[in-house]
């Protein structure tokens, strides 16, 4: 089975972000990058997955150098081989559409990625790429085994999950606990280091969108502290001024 | 040529979300003076669907096939493309949620359509189409202009006070072409919290954090919930400790949601956790640790043991009412 999961190069969880002083672009204030967590959850089950049916794993990211480290680790984790386009994307279409190019021209049973980036939360990548390649898409999912090309998966749905069953070829939106994140042990990286990684130029994007201007939300007023003896006055505060009972 | 605003019903009435949709819709359809065309697929009700009118559309189309009950994105993209391309429809509104993104996403590259999703306001237009949306899970705001002739907007909870001033919709129903191949799946179990408040439509949600000490006590919660008409949430580390469903789990891995008001029990307010509801108008903190960095984002605060606290203020609720 030949598998492709792509990954997303994104700040840490705690970062502060922050916007450049003329507003174009975003500051993350030093903060180390990572492959994206849920990108990384989905890795995790490529491995297992890969290993279970001694298929192939490809690992993807559309962007600049500046994310050739966490591919490394990609394929220090398990991944065979690497391919980076080289083009850093205007929006989720133009992801998409790299995205899309590369798997028709290498025709993957099973395409893994992140529910959504942790940076532009859009959670649409994996939607546009079934749709381009006419293949069926589903998202979040918690839990995905495949036995004779039968795909059996949990997804979440809202205020629930459902077990569903599919057909290869497929596209996929993870999260946890749909398998352990996986750490590089020192094999992996030595190895890692002569494993195939090639980085391709782009296709030509279809650009729709364009950044105009970051901002940062207003600072928050003043936490207004009630005693408890005066829980009724909260209610009141509540009624009244934040207009919420 | 209309706006199309596509809706979604719970429980034979338009869903909290899909009001604002329309209403956003009404809003971005005037200054384009176009009209709003709502889209109903799959759930049939058409009483509920002329309610959409209220809101703003001024027609309800209603693609009813007894195939599409399930959430199938796919065969939904479908639908909405083939209607869109039936209006002339140029802009397509969802609110936002898993499976609007995949409607979304599915459409847009079934139209060529520029997506965004995760959208805060009103667009800007003038000259061009600005569209401003939030980012590092509310952490930032980005405004871009899009220029491509067919968009889809995905937009979030909250960014849109409902209108209700519009008049009855004239419902229309019509025959699309569904395709086999997008109904290639089988549906072996589905569970649903059925009789909750959804969590990402709730005006009003309590969570609770390991400051909950426990699954067992999380009645006291439940009832402030109950008698506020509340959906109830949790923190990650709940979720990751069994305590709660997963479904529940709201943070920056989790769940966005951006109520009217959330209420914090026991929750210290990690930057994971206040990621995923910064976008709440109003926040009410309680928590024992004065100096718990949740307070910092908060509006309201109480300084106490929660299994103090929750009862209290149950008690101070129901007596205000």
């Amino acid at each position: 089975m030949k598998i492709l999961v792509c990954i997303t190069n994104v700040p840490d969880t705690t970062a502060k972000i922050g916007v450049s002083a003329d507003h174009k672009s975003i500051s993350t204030n030093n903060a180390p990058y990572i492959i994206g967590p849920y990108d990384d959850y989905a890795l995790a089950r490529a491995v297992e997955l890969r290993d279970q049916t001694s298929g192939k794993l490809t690992v993807l990211h559309v962007g600049g150098p500046e994310a050739d480290p966490q591919i490394r680790k990609a394929l220090a984790i398990g991944a065979d081989d690497a391919i980076r386009i080289n083009l850093t994307p205007e929006d989720s279409f133009v992801t998409a559409e790299q995205i899309a190019h590369v798997a028709t021209e290498n025709q993957y049973d099973l395409i893994l990625m992140g529910r959504e980036s942790l940076d532009f939360n859009s959670g649409v990548v994996h939607g546009l790429v079934g749709a381009m390649l006419n293949i069926p898409s589903y998202s979040p999912v918690m839990k995905l085994d495949i036995a004779d090309s039968v795909v059996t998966f949990t997804r979440e749905i809202d205020g629930g999950k459902e077990v569903l069953e599919a057909t290869l070829p497929l596209v996929l939106g993870c999260q946890e606990p749909i398998a352990e994140w996986k750490i590089p042990n020192m094999r992996g990286i030595m190895t890692a280091k002569s494993k195939p990684f090639q980085v391709l130029e782009p296709i030509e994007a279809s650009v729709m969108t364009k950044p105009l201007e970051f901002t940062l939300p207003k600072p928050k007023g003043d936490c207004k502290i009630i005693p408890l003896e005066e829980i009724d006055s909260l209610v009141k505060l509540l009624q009244t001024e934040a207009k919420v009972l | 040529m209309s706006v199309l605003a596509f809706l979604e019903i719970d429980n034979g009435t338009i869903k909290k979300s899909s009001q604002e949709i329309v209403s956003f819709a009404k809003k971005t359809a005037d200054l384009l003076q176009q009209s709003v065309t709502a889209v109903l697929i799959g759930n049939i009700n058409q009483e509920a669907a002329a309610e959409a009118g209220k809101f703003g559309a001024k027609k309800v189309v209603v693609v009813a096939d007894s195939k599409l009950h399930e959430e199938n994105a796919t065969a939904f993209a479908h639908v909405l493309a083939q209607i869109a391309q039936a209006e002339e429809s140029k802009l397509i509104i969802l609110g936002k949620s898993g499976l609007a993104d995949a409607i979304a996403a599915r459409t847009a590259a079934k139209l060529k359509a520029a997506i965004v999703s995760g959208v805060i306001a009103i667009p800007e237009i003038g000259e061009s189409f600005k569209v401003k949306r939030s980012i590092f899970t509310g952490k930032a705001f980005v405004t871009s202009e899009i220029f491509a002739d067919t968009k889809i907007l995905v937009v979030n909870k909250n960014s849109v006070e409902v209108t209700e001033d519009g008049e009855t919709a004239e419902v229309v129903a019509i025959p699309v072409e569904l395709e086999d191949q997008d109904f290639n799946f089988k549906l072996i179990s589905k569970e649903k919290a059925s009789g909750d408040i959804s969590l990402t439509d709730a005006d009003i949600i309590v969570s609770g954090g390991r400051g909950m000490k426990g699954p067992e006590n999380w009645q006291s919660l439940l009832d402030l919930a109950a008698e506020l008409g509340a959906a109830t949430g949790c923190s990650k580390p709940v979720s990751d400790l069994d305590w709660r469903p997963h479904h529940e789990h709201i943070g920056q891995t989790g769940i966005k949601v951006a109520p009217n008001l959330y209420i914090a029990c026991g929750i210290s307010g990690a930057i994971q956790h206040l990621a995923g509801v910064n976008g709440s108008k109003n926040i009410l903190v309680i928590n024992k640790d004065p100096e718990a960095p949740f307070f910092k984002a908060a509006d309201y605060g109480i300084v106490g043991d929660v299994f103090e606290v929750l009862p209290k203020l149950t008690e101070a609720i129901k007596k205000a009412k």
